[in-house]
């Protein structure tokens, strides 16, 4: 946990102010930092090597020991400054904590079961040792990719809408339940989905589309927001170089507008479906969960991977210890795959970026 | 927008639209209000398969003491975790913006920022997963401290739960994946703050955490509140974490280290939604349409606070 | 080839904010028409209506009428975009199309209008037209490569290639120079007169130099003040605006007296 030092500017300034007059000197750039190391060291010996209460013990401790010394040898403005700048190195660090243990926990725990049967096989006939999750990250690619083709054409065309024709109140209504619907909570696009589907069908069913429905609530927001940023930032010029030319609006939107903001509306769908892909609530109460493969969406209940993961963890069975093991397999696998689609987004708009070079 | 002699007659004499601009802006227009119809049939389908258990009586209602009491509790749970989370993640957030804003190096602070939002990008039921295993257990010779020592106020009153599955430990875990969100929101308002106004407090010898007290805090002030109101709605809403880390028993209680605590009713639905029929389903539904309503009204607002911000920092 | 156009009437408004008023006007084809005047006083607003790209704008439209050989271009039944076709227009800012190589984009009238045709025909139009505007020597080893890599003012003549591939009658230049150097400007004027043999040309500007070098008619607009709608103050051939114009205000623009 580093301290950075104020840059100098500050150092000098309100120099004919009384409490500046009294200032003896300024500390050494590398004055926080060692204060803090020591804050570290006597923090581990006081919490008995718990985490937690290292994390506490060395923010107050090391918080405290910069105010005290920088009082003294500073005065009290510029003590109050490096007291603000301690605590606020400190929540980023504090921030990075949980961030850091996360990943280690699943990345220790899951990698034991990361092999090859753990791809190729389902639950099917199971207990105990073996099997894998085939059946669930198929389920969930299925029901994924389901969701971005609901998704991405009702998006797309709605932030089309919204940036080349819309006007007035509808504008300005579709915009504001386009931010309301980015916060509806996973279970109550769930609930949705069920409430719809029960309607046709009756009490109890569990389908793979349903929750591709579900899912869809949560994902068309993003899809309209990105896509809408991104289609704002085409220049206007080449949509009037396209009028000029004779070129009806609407191909002029489908063939100058969309291309030069295709890397854009690529990353902000990449983005989007990491965020769904990830999501358990909906697919729990839509799409339940099965041991055995099912690639049919309309067909009664399939298997996703947070779901498998969720009963895996919480209902083991006996003896537990294997399904535990699947459980975090599944979580690791999970985080692979949003990390994985993070980084392709980042990919897409480097590398699909319209080439303006030479 | 076309040419008349007078503009009322303006109708009257549009062109002739070509066939493909008629479809494609039709279609165009249709997705923009499917958005509203699917909005509104949110509403309807749950309000109608509410409905059952909003008219059923009382002893139908699991707990066999009427919809109002099966709920209470849950929603009070719900408030509980969500406001322990808005308190401890708002001062983090708004430190985390500063960091990265007006602290980190600039070359770092692009990266810095994409790691904060990493905490947004795992999936709630692995914090699930992280939050009962490993932070859970950590957290229970904290819990025995506060106890100990502030054990006479009743939040801490105990007697602590062994296995750390508390309501403190899941505002915990909702405080952190709310985070990024807020400070995301508070890191962009930050950046907004005009130059001038800064070099105006630096130019009177302010110290930089002075500058950002004159200057910074209250230009992002509604910012910083209308971030914090939308990781509400968020924390309002979280399932799987909550389902899986709380230990729920009892109804409603202020002691947020027991192993006796209320559910959610996000947590709630999740748990108990696979395994119910019939009236229970529509009590379920019911206790969503309640949890829908309230993060609407709470979405809309955060929105509200920071859309009119929005139009304010145009006239800056 | 070539046709004129006949304004008549013309009132031309924002909304409910009366922008330009009362323009009569006759331009010749085959000849350079320039339009003058200070900032904001609605010459680019009129360039804009004579192939209806205003409408782009949310609330723009005109009163009034707007001949071209006999044809009606705010006729009832005209669709804007067939206008378009027939009047073609260069903007300010070169705008070439960042995703099309230097082909496609002089190639794109057609292509984004699914006009088919045999390929050879499509190289010889795209030779054809890059040499109209002076820029085949220059690209035709690369025309594979994205147009936006141009210089300014090789994506400007870029611009006027894409612009006549499509064989319009009339050419409306916004300002074509006034993001360029002074040698790529020479080049675009010396371009310009080379076109007027096929196309009736009109021009907005700001540098009456370029104005005096290139037209054979100059249009003067101005305005009363701030929220006035602009009008036509005097149309005469380029010379006689130079050097003797009719109007008091002409010759305090040009004189630099104003504007």
């Amino acid at each position: 946990m580093s301290v950075q030092t104020p840059p100098t500017p500050l150092s000098g300034a309100g120099a004919a102010t009384p409490m500046q007059q009294r200032v003896e000197g300024t500390l050494p750039r590398w004055a926080p930092t060692a204060v803090f190391a020591g804050a570290a060291v006597a923090a581990a010996l006081l919490s008995g090597f718990n985490i937690a209460l290292f994390v506490i013990y060395t923010v107050v401790l090391g918080t405290l020991a910069v105010y005290v010394v920088s009082r003294v040898r500073e005065g009290r403005r510029r003590a109050a400054d490096r007291t603000v700048t301690s605590i606020v190195t400190s929540a980023f660090g504090i921030a990075m904590v949980p961030l850091v243990a996360l990943i280690w926990e699943v990345v220790s725990r899951g990698a034991e079961r990361l092999d090859a049967e753990f791809f190729t096989a389902s639950l099917y006939g199971i207990i105990g040792e073996g099997g894998g999750a085939y059946h669930a990250l198929m389920g969930t690619l299925i029901i994924t990719g389901l969701t971005t083709l609901i998704s991405v054409p009702i998006g797309l065309m709605t932030a089309i809408y919204l940036v080349e024709y819309a006007q007035g109140r509808l504008k300005r209504a579709i915009t504001f339940f386009v931010d309301v619907m980015t916060g509806i909570p996973s279970i109550v696009a769930g609930l949705f989905a069920y409430a719809l589907f029960v309607l046709i069908f009756g009490p109890g069913i569990r389908l793979g589309i349903m929750g591709a429905v579900a899912l869809s609530v949560l994902m068309i927001p993003v899809v309209v927001r990105s896509a809408e940023e991104v289609l704002k930032l085409v220049p206007l010029e080449l949509r009037e170089a396209s009028y000029a030319l004779g070129v009806p609006k609407w191909r002029t939107i489908t063939k100058v507008v969309i291309p030069t903001a295709i890397a854009g509306i690529g990353t902000g769908v990449t983005l989007a479906i990491a965020r769904v892909i990830g999501e358990t609530a909906p697919l729990l109460i839509t799409v339940g969960i099965t041991n055995a493969t099912n690639f049919d969406p309309f067909d009664g209940r399939m298997a996703t991977l947070p779901v498998y993961a969720y009963y895996q963890l919480t209902q083991p069975g006996v003896p537990p210890e294997f399904a535990i093991d699947r459980a975090w397999t599944a979580a690791l696998l999970l985080i692979m795959l949003v990390m994985g689609l993070n980084v392709v987004a980042r990919l897409i708009s480097r590398f699909f970026a319209p080439k303006t070079g030479r | 927008m076309t040419a008349t002699r007078t503009p009322s007659d303006q109708s009257t004499s549009k062109p002739p639209r070509r066939p493909g601009d008629r479809i494609f802006a039709s279609t165009a227009r249709g997705a923009g209000i499917l958005i509203l119809v699917i909005l509104a049939g949110v509403t309807a389908f749950l309000l109608y398969e509410a409905l059952p258990a909003l008219t059923a009586p009382a002893e139908e209602i699991p707990g066999d003491e009427g919809l109002v009491s099966y709920i209470a509790p849950l929603l009070f749970g719900t408030l509980l975790s969500a406001t322990i989370a808005l308190v401890v993640a708002t001062p983090l957030a708004v430190a985390i913006a500063l960091f990265i804003t007006h602290y980190a190096p600039r070359r770092m602070a692009l990266w810095l920022g994409y790691v904060v939002d990493l905490l947004a990008a795992i999936p709630s039921i692995v914090y699930g997963f992280w939050g009962i295993t490993w932070l859970a257990p950590k957290l229970v010779p904290f819990y025995r401290w506060l106890e100990e020592n502030l054990g006479f106020i009743p939040l801490f009153a105990g007697p602590t739960s062994a296995t750390g599955r508390t309501m403190f430990t899941v505002g915990l875990v909702l405080a952190i994946m709310i985070l990024p969100i807020i400070s995301a929101i508070s890191r962009e308002v930050f950046l907004q703050v005009p130059t001038l106004h800064k070099e105006a407090a630096l130019a009177l010898g302010a110290t930089r955490w002075e500058m950002i007290k004159m200057a910074v805090i209250p230009y992002g002030k509604s910012g910083i509140i209308g971030g914090s109101m939308l990781g509400l709605g968020r924390a309002l809403g979280e399932t799987m974490a909550v389902a899986i880390i709380l230990s729920v028993s009892g109804g409603i209680t202020f002691n947020l280290i027991s192993s006796g605590n209320p559910s959610t009713i996000a947590a709630n639905v999740a748990l108990e939604f696979p395994e119910s029929t019939g009236i229970d389903v529509n009590t379920l539904i019911a206790s969503g349409l309640a949890l829908f309503l309230i993060t609407l009204g709470v979405n809309m607002l955060a929105r509200w606070i920071v859309n009119r911000r929005a139009d304010f920092s145009g006239a800056n | 080839m070539a046709k004129r156009i006949d304004v008549s009437d013309l009132n031309i408004y924002y909304g409910s904010f009366r922008a330009v008023e009362g323009v009569n006007v006759s331009i010749e084809p085959r000849s350079i028409t320039a339009l003058i005047g200070p900032s904001g006083c609605g010459k680019s607003t009129f360039l804009r209506t004579l192939n209806r790209m205003h409408e782009v704008i949310p609330g723009a439209r005109v009163e009034g009428k707007v001949v071209m050989d006999g044809q009606d271009l705010y006729g009832a039944d005209t669709d804007p975009v067939t206008v378009r076709r027939q009047i073609g227009m260069v903007f300010q800012r070169p705008n070439p199309f960042p995703t099309m190589s230097i082909y496609e984009n002089v190639a794109a009238g057609l292509r984004l209008n699914s006009v088919k045709m045999k390929k050879s025909d499509m190289d010889d139009l795209v030779e054809r037209s890059l040499k109209g505007a002076n820029l085949w020597e220059e690209v035709k080893d690369r025309l594979d490569r994205p147009g936006s890599g141009l210089s300014g003012g090789q994506q400007q003549r870029l611009c006027i290639a894409r612009a006549i591939a499509v064989e319009p009658d009339v050419l409306l230049m916004d300002e074509p120079c006034s993001a360029l150097d002074p040698i790529s400007t020479l080049a675009i004027e010396d371009l310009m007169t080379e076109l007027k043999e096929r196309f009736t040309i009109v021009i907005v500007t700001h540098n009456m130099q370029q104005a005096a070098r290139v037209s054979e008619q100059t249009g003067f607009f101005n305005l009363n003040g701030v929220g006035q709608p602009g009008r036509l103050i005097e149309f005469n051939p380029t010379e006689k605006i130079f050097s003797n114009p009719d109007q008091k205000a002409t010759e305090d623009y040009i004189s630099g007296r104003f504007g």
